[in-house]
């Protein structure tokens, strides 16, 4: 595997994400000056569903938006129904840039972040806005994560050292070549798109730990500076931890971020089956030169 | 039907200690909040479910700040809550992108005193020097701290920490060039930093209340006992009795229509004090970030000029060299973002309504850009469009960070300034951006906020731990404890009125945005003062169609719009008083800054104004009277806290 400077496998996925920007909405998208005048009415279908209503079921409604007055993002679209059509749809949303993964849902079938997915502008289709896949829905399109993060928790995502040392003291030696792994791992915001969209994930959720949370755990274990690699890779030696990964991909296609899940979680496997050798790692320390 | 949520709120209840749930007829009372809670018979004959907590130390907001405040004190053995409304890695501090500013020496012979003065000059000596002192002496170990606990910084070929070039930042006292100070992870230090602090949280037993709303503080004769708050995820009400309270709740840019900040930076910590009867302090320093995207609004990382970048008008100018001749578009944020405008405004703007600015950054190497610079790469190609090699980037300055907030000393301890003193307010601390220590002053230096957030968050803990300790006894909240906020909820969800939250929230986003923009004046300020005003009245008739209280965003939306009505009214009412021009505040009719001396000439032969008549200080402004701003002034600190290793910075002009 060839590494080159500031840029290695993961990265290389990222290109991938603009074209799959692109694919995704495959509208007949028409040339600003054929636009006709007028309004341009876009239906969107909304998953609903109220907890406090006694025996209501999950139900599509519709909404109509003018996208002539409203931003192109989807969670724009979500916003301005919020505000001006109906106040009690309940989504996450923070940043609206792309970047804390508040706002994951499913759109048009996929899954990815509402705040940079753009909204098709073909009016004849609707838009299908559904909560991640085979969540528990607390309400409308707000799904229960909790299981998700204790997994998360359970990687244990922080450094690791064998000999304690006093933090502040000291930095620890990283070069340039072994910062450059870490690049397509890092980057990772915990939104669960890929976890929600990998059908293993949906048939074992309660053992397999899925696309982002292995991201993470491989993360932790090419960091040059954890000393814990052999340990953590040997606590997932059991049929379902990684092991229920059938390389299905659909974690690298819908990454919002242009990550690789799959790619991360195939060389855990080649660690934990001897294929590959443990990376050497150097773990020296260079003293501060605080006055 | 048995349902998977029963289950899990069944086991949420059995793992918590110390809790006692009871259903409680609260006497709601719909009129005033500000009231002591009077018998009223009920508006409704719904019950709010109560639940009560005990621990040792509560921490509002799980940020930067609020996280590192918080391992800190489980860290120390104290049993810690943090309550927060969102999943501590969606807070604010992930969208941040320059990096963290240390006197490393990691690329340069840089000094932590260097960085000190810059800090100081920042501010335009508003900034209380014992706590910048104290944030610039302990960086760089804080730094090093998060590198230990894993943040994985970018490099340099030595495998040391790799440091940026950033705004205002010069070696030798101002006179030795562009210092290398700020330590960055490429373009994503703020998400790193989160998600290293989460991490690192995890390892100890802190409780995470995630996804409950902090609705206000639970006060006793002066002294703070407990916090309440709405959980999301059932529609319980939670109170924590607690001794010792932490807020980190960040800033408040949706005040504004246009902001860098995200939908939920609604400034509740500042508003919750403004309810407990504590003065804010500098509202009304609000900085604007010269690189926001044009019409998005979306952070451009300053770390783009930091690279090499630079800003070009409409005849391909690079104009910063002729305001900022030395530091040019690196010159401090207020100096450039006050420089864009004036280039909009006198018609070389670019773009068909010649409304922004284009950053360049096409000339700078490809590779250099997707090493050091790949996020906003992203990011702009997202949504404006551009491919940073080939293109500018338009942009203009936007609402981004807010220097004011909740006073406290250089420990981190909320104080009251009462008969000309200062006084600690028992039993609450603040950090992070609603806390004003004050470091920044009237206008922050990039990369100093993440420093902020981690110093300060930290010294909260230390403080904690060596005014109290773990296993002190909490006293037990009393019955009526909380039920103002309670009365609130309950009045917005049967309330008859017909104003939409959207439409009043955006009402004020533009009386602000017009009336309190980078350049300010009198008549202008007045006017946005007394439209506020009336604003303000009209929540009197703001109406909830949602009238659940499970996830019920309606509601919290409300709450939210509440929390930023105080925080504008005191940023714009306090701006009209301040008759100077200083730091990131800036007035056409007031355009030089008001010091005891006047620093342009020599001091000597000088008398020293008397603190009525400058603005050499810091605003102090309440709103006891609902609707009603008033304000006061308090000293700025200008002693550092060992003469023996810095020494004050004089005020002296600030030019870049």
């Amino acid at each position: 595997m060839s590494i080159s400077k500031g840029s290695n496998l993961f990265t290389k996925f990222s290109q991938l994400n603009f074209i799959q920007n692109t694919i995704r909405f495959t509208g007949i998208s028409t040339n600003q000056n054929e636009r006709p005048s007028g309004p341009r009415m876009k239906k969107f279908a909304i998953y609903r569903w109220n907890p406090e209503v006694p025996g209501e079921k999950p139900h599509l409604k519709e909404y109509e938006v003018d996208l002539n007055n409203c931003g192109k993002m989807v969670l724009d679209a979500l916003i301005k129904i919020k505000n001006e059509q109906d106040s009690t749809l309940s989504f996450r949303r923070s940043c609206r840039e792309g970047i804390c993964g508040s706002c994951s849902m499913n759109i048009n079938g996929t899954n990815t972040l509402a705040c940079t997915c753009e909204i098709d502008e073909n009016l004849n289709r609707k838009s299908k806005l559904y909560p991640l896949p085979h969540m528990f829905v607390i309400k409308d399109l707000v799904p229960d994560l909790t299981h998700f993060f204790a997994q998360y928790k359970s990687i244990e995502p922080y450094l690791k050292r064998k000999n304690d040392i006093q933090v502040g003291e000291q930095q620890f030696f990283q070069s340039v070549h072994d910062r450059a792994k870490l690049d397509g791992l890092y980057e990772c915001i915990l939104c669960a798109c890929c976890s929600a969209g990998c059908p293993s994930y949906w048939w074992n959720m309660d053992k397999y730990l899925g696309p982002a949370v292995l991201l993470q755990s491989y993360r932790w274990i090419i960091d040059s500076r954890d000393e814990f690699t052999k340990e953590r890779v040997e606590k997932f030696l059991d049929e379902f931890s990684v092991y229920r990964c059938h390389t299905i991909m659909n974690c690298t296609t819908v990454c919002p971020k242009g990550l690789n899940p799959g790619l991360a979680i195939a060389e855990i496997k080649k660690l934990m089956s001897g294929i590959w050798k443990f990376p050497k790692k150097d773990a020296s320390i260079i003293p501060a030169n605080i006055s | 039907m048995f349902q998977v949520k029963h289950i899990r709120s069944l086991i949420n209840s059995i793992n918590r200690l110390y809790v006692r749930q009871r259903v409680c007829g609260f006497k709601v009372d719909v009129d005033k909040r500000n009231q002591t809670a009077k018998h009223s018979a009920p508006s409704n004959k719904a019950n709010y479910s109560i639940v009560d907590h005990s621990y040792d130390a509560v921490v509002v907001g799980a940020g930067g700040a609020g996280l590192r405040a918080a391992y800190g004190l489980s860290n120390a053995g104290f049993k810690t809550a943090v309550i927060t409304k969102l999943f501590p890695t969606r807070s604010h501090t992930v969208a941040a992108q320059g990096g963290i500013n240390a006197a490393l020496a990691n690329m340069d012979d840089d000094k932590w005193q260097y960085h000190f003065y810059d800090t100081v000059k920042g501010s335009d000596w508003l900034g209380d020097q014992n706590a910048i002192h104290y944030m610039t002496e302990e960086a760089p170990k804080a730094v090093l701290e998060l590198e230990n606990i894993g943040m994985p910084f970018s490099r340099i070929s030595d495998g040391r920490i790799y440091q940026r070039s950033f705004g205002g930042a010069s070696l030798g006292y101002g006179k030795g060039g562009q210092a290398k100070r700020c330590a960055a992870v490429a373009d994503r230090t703020g998400h790193s930093l989160l998600h290293t602090l989460y991490g690192e949280s995890l390892k100890y037993d802190t409780d995470f209340f995630i996804e409950y709303f902090a609705l206000d503080l639970i006060m006793k004769n002066g002294k703070c006992v407990g916090v309440t708050a709405l959980c999301l995820e059932d529609g319980t009400i939670h109170r924590f009795a607690a001794n010792n309270t932490v807020i980190a709740t960040g800033g408040y840019g949706r005040t504004y229509f246009s902001c860098t900040s995200a939908h939920t930076c609604t400034g509740d910590g500042t508003a919750m004090a403004t309810r407990a009867g504590i003065a804010n302090e500098d509202m009304e320093f609000v900085q604007f970030h010269p690189t926001g995207i044009y019409g998005v609004g979306c952070l451009v990382t300053e770390g783009g000029r930091g690279e090499g970048g630079f800003l070009v008008n409409s005849k391909g100018e690079r104009f910063m060299e002729r305001y900022a001749p030395v530091a040019k578009d690196l010159a401090s944020r207020d100096v450039v973002s006050r420089s864009m405008t004036i280039e909009i405004n006198e018609g070389r703007g670019v773009g068909p309504k010649k409304d922004h600015i284009y950053l360049q950054l096409n000339h700078l190497p490809s590779e250099l850009i997707k090493e050091k610079l790949p996020g906003i790469s992203e990011t702009v190609h997202i949504f404006a469009g551009v491919d940073v090699t080939k293109q500018p980037i338009p942009v203009l300055p936007t609402v981004h960070y807010n220097m004011g907030g909740i006073p406290t000393n250089w420990k981190g301890e909320v104080i009251v300034h009462q008969n000309g003193q200062d006084k600690v307010v028992e039993g609450l601390h603040a950090c992070g951006e609603a806390a004003c220590a004050s470091v920044h002053g009237a206008n922050r230096l990039g990369a100093n906020s993440l420093l902020d957030i981690v110093i300060f968050g930290r010294a909260c803990a230390l403080n904690i731990a060596n005014i109290s300790k773990p296993g002190q006894a909490v006293e037990p909240l009393s019955a009526d404890a909380g039920e103002v906020s309670v009365s609130n909820i309950d009045k917005l969800r049967n309330s008859k009125g017909t104003l939409k939250t959207s439409e009043l929230r955006s009402k004020m986003q533009h009386i602000m945005q017009n009336h309190a923009a980078v350049f300010r004046d009198g008549p202008t300020l007045q006017e946005g003062c007394e439209k506020l005003s009336e604003a303000f009245k009209l929540q009197d008739q703001l109406k909830i169609d949602d009238k659940g209280l499970i996830w019920n965003t309606d509601l919290i939306e409300t709450l939210e719009l509440q929390n930023l009505m105080l925080n504008s009214m005191q940023t714009i009412f306090s701006a009209e008083a301040r008759k100077e021009s200083r730091g990131a505040h800036a007035r056409d009719d007031f355009p030089i800054r008001l010091d005891e001396y006047d620093y342009s000439k020599p001091i000597e032969g000088q008398q020293a104004k008397p603190i009525e008549q400058h603005f050499r200080k810091h605003t102090l402004t309440e709103m006891n009277d609902i609707g009603k701003v008033h304000i006061k002034y308090r000293p700025v600190i200008d002693h550092t806290l060992d003469v023996q290793k810095v020494k004050t910075v004089e005020p002296e002009l600030r030019k870049y």
